[in-house]
């Protein structure tokens, strides 16, 4: 039992925490909170279930192409919205306002389109492990391995290529990298594409095993929000740590109280959590 | 000049003013709908006064529906349970939201900009649960019904107010109304006042604030509390105005709706959140055939709102004289240098 909540809030941890990635790097390059990060989520589950569910291409290919739709719906974000409004803002307030509308645009849009029937695709693997006296479907077990696979590569990428440079010296001193001769607004669009693309994935390989429905946003971006809460914005580690965390404690929490009182405790617990540490367990002092 | 716009501004307030008590009431005296939606209107606006306050201290607050859920529910809980008066519920919702407020914001208000913004979320997120899951309080999904409409006022023997009769919407459109202009007029008195001033440098730095010996904390603690009280006293109203109540009406989307309404009318005017309320929610009315539409329209408007009127609906006049003067400034400029060379 201890070790069956243990692997799933695992499995769980590793797909939110490829989630709380995309949020805290378009937060960090941006200072833009993406309300509609949830939303992001969402528009990958429908393109994973209308290729591999509904055209029955294969899985990976699939994979690519909610990659590519939601890289692309990254860029227009930043490019016609984001964009002009960060050069003419004044208050910051304006920025996040304009993304809780666009979290609402896709959210609406979507309920225009798919409509609000609940949907599901079928497994990409049978079968059942059973490691360390917990059962593991083989299905979890693909699912927590792309998970790691995608945290990794992402991580590498950041670490080691120069975009990756440029994107972690935006996060740090906007003005500094101009004078280094970075081109900022390539640079914050590649960024936003990979924060969108990274919650595109994480809906894309979530979808096999969560619901499939045009609501699903919003709960995920609370969840993502308290992730980056958890963890604290604007860092890589921070949103890693708290992903795993908020996994755990989902996991725990639906082994002992179950149902709806879960959040209720988890959403306490945060805001009590936040007065002792109002960043975070790694966040910089912000605001 | 200046006399002259300050008359017309005050004379286009008396006129809203007196629009907005008399006229409407007596012109659609028979029509229950307009009256409901200007009431509807007149609530949201209560509400987003509140959360305007808090965006006057520089903090984006997504919490507000969470206070009106407490609100709404203390005085439907009372009314059907306790029996208790509706004129001792209102304003001890307003109270009981307020001192939630006041005992939360001591823990939020610590934190700043984001967090804050996502802390507030949040709240409102555990506040929906806890509408949902204290069943033997709140009656969970299901909900409070059969609200009664409010009984008599009657002090001594005398009946100040008389019971609110079913169907009938004129004294409930003079409540609101009254409630409503009370707040604005008492909140357009605390925005001029010292502590108005010291909630705008508060917006601008808190840390230049404290620095003068401003105590930072009490001040911002004050101002949300306002913010809660509105936010009580708001679903307090709609409660009786609905005479139902549901956890589905608390959520998220409406402390995002009553932000929106703040913007659209413009965040430097204490006048924004109510033009902006009235005006998305008649216009909304006007457009009923494609209400299906109807939140798809609102982010559609928020974006807009965003990309070319970040200062909100009220801007637009001052926006255009201010402009005028500065042309006028530079052309000053370019004719003394002409005369110079």
């Amino acid at each position: 039992m201890v070790n069956q909540i243990i692997v799933n809030g695992i499995i769980l941890g590793s797909t939110y925490a490829l989630i709380a990635l995309g949020l805290t790097l378009i937060f960090g390059i941006m200072n833009v909170l993406n309300f509609a990060h949830g939303q992001m989520y969402m528009v990958g589950t429908f393109v994973m279930y209308y290729t591999y569910g509904v055209y029955g291409y294969n899985f990976f290919i699939a994979l690519l192409v909610t990659i590519f739709v939601l890289a692309i719906i990254g860029v227009i974000f930043e490019r016609f919205f984001f964009r002009r409004l960060l050069y003419y803002a004044k208050r910051e307030e304006v920025s996040m306002l304009l993304a809780m509308g666009s979290a609402l645009l896709v959210e609406n849009s979507a309920l225009i389109f798919f409509g609000e029937k609940r949907r599901g695709i079928k497994p990409i693997a049978e079968g059942v492990y059973n490691i360390f006296n917990a059962y593991i479907p083989v299905q979890r077990l693909i699912i927590f391995l792309m998970a790691i696979l995608f945290i990794i590569t992402f991580l590498v990428l950041m670490q080691n290529t120069k975009t990756g440079r440029a994107l972690r010296a935006l996060a740090q001193d906007k003005e500094v990298t101009y004078l280094m001769g970075v081109n900022v607004n390539r640079v914050s669009m590649i960024g936003f594409a990979a924060g969108a693309a990274l919650a595109g994935i994480s809906g894309a390989i979530l979808a096999l095993i969560f619901p499939i429905f045009s609501g699903s946003g919003t709960g995920m971006s609370i969840k993502a929000f308290t992730m980056i809460m958890i963890g604290g914005a604007g860092v890589i580690p921070g949103a890693i740590i708290g992903g795993f965390i908020l996994g755990m404690l989902e996991s725990v929490g639906y082994g002992l109280l179950g149902g709806s009182s879960t959040y209720l405790v988890i959403y306490f617990g945060v805001i009590v959590f936040l007065i002792f540490r109002p960043n975070g367990i790694m966040g910089k002092p912000w605001g | 000049m200046i006399n002259k716009n300050r008359l017309l501004g005050k004379l286009n307030f008396y006129i809203i003013g007196i629009a907005y008590l008399i006229i409407i009431p007596v012109v659609f005296y028979n029509s229950p709908y307009i009256l409901s939606i200007i009431i509807n209107a007149s609530i949201l606006s209560c509400i987003s006064l509140g959360v305007w306050l808090t965006f006057v201290i520089g903090r984006i607050n997504i919490g507000q529906a969470a206070f009106v859920g407490i609100g709404g529910y203390t005085t439907a809980v009372l009314l059907t349970k306790f029996g208790i008066s509706f004129w001792i519920c209102l304003p001890l919702s307003g109270i009981i939201a307020a001192l939630l407020s006041l005992i939360l914001g001591f823990a939020l208000l610590r934190l700043k900009g984001v967090y804050f913004a996502m802390i507030t979320l949040t709240l409102t997120a555990l506040m929906n649960l806890v509408f949902l899951n204290a069943i033997f309080i709140t009656n969970g999904p299901n909900g409070i019904m059969n609200i009664k409409r409010p009984g008599a006022l009657i002090i001594g023997s005398f009946t100040i107010i008389p019971p609110f009769g079913e169907g009938n919407y004129i004294p409930f459109y003079y409540l609101v109304a009254f409630i409503l202009v009370i707040c604005l007029v008492s909140i357009w008195r605390l925005y001029n006042s010292r502590i108005g001033w010291i909630f705008q440098s508060l917006r601008q730095s808190e840390t230049l604030a404290q620095s003068i010996g401003i105590n930072i904390v009490k001040y911002r603690i004050v101002a949300y509390t306002i913010c809660g009280f509105l936010g009580g006293i708001g679903g307090s109203l709609f409660t009786v105005y609905i005479q139902n109540i549901f956890p589905e009406s608390f959520k998220i989307v409406d402390s995002i709706y009553y932000m929106l309404y703040c913007f659209l009318g413009g965040l430097d005017y204490i006048f924004g959140p109510v033009v902006g309320a009235f005006l998305l929610i008649i216009s909304f009315e006007l457009l009923r055939s494609i209400q299906r539409y109807q939140e798809l329209i609102y982010a559609i408007i928020m974006i807009g709102v965003m990309l070319w009127l970040p200062n909100g609906i009220l801007s637009l006049k001052f926006y255009r004289t201010i402009k005028i003067r500065k042309e006028k400034k530079i052309g000053d400029l370019r004719q003394k240098m002409k005369k110079r060379e």
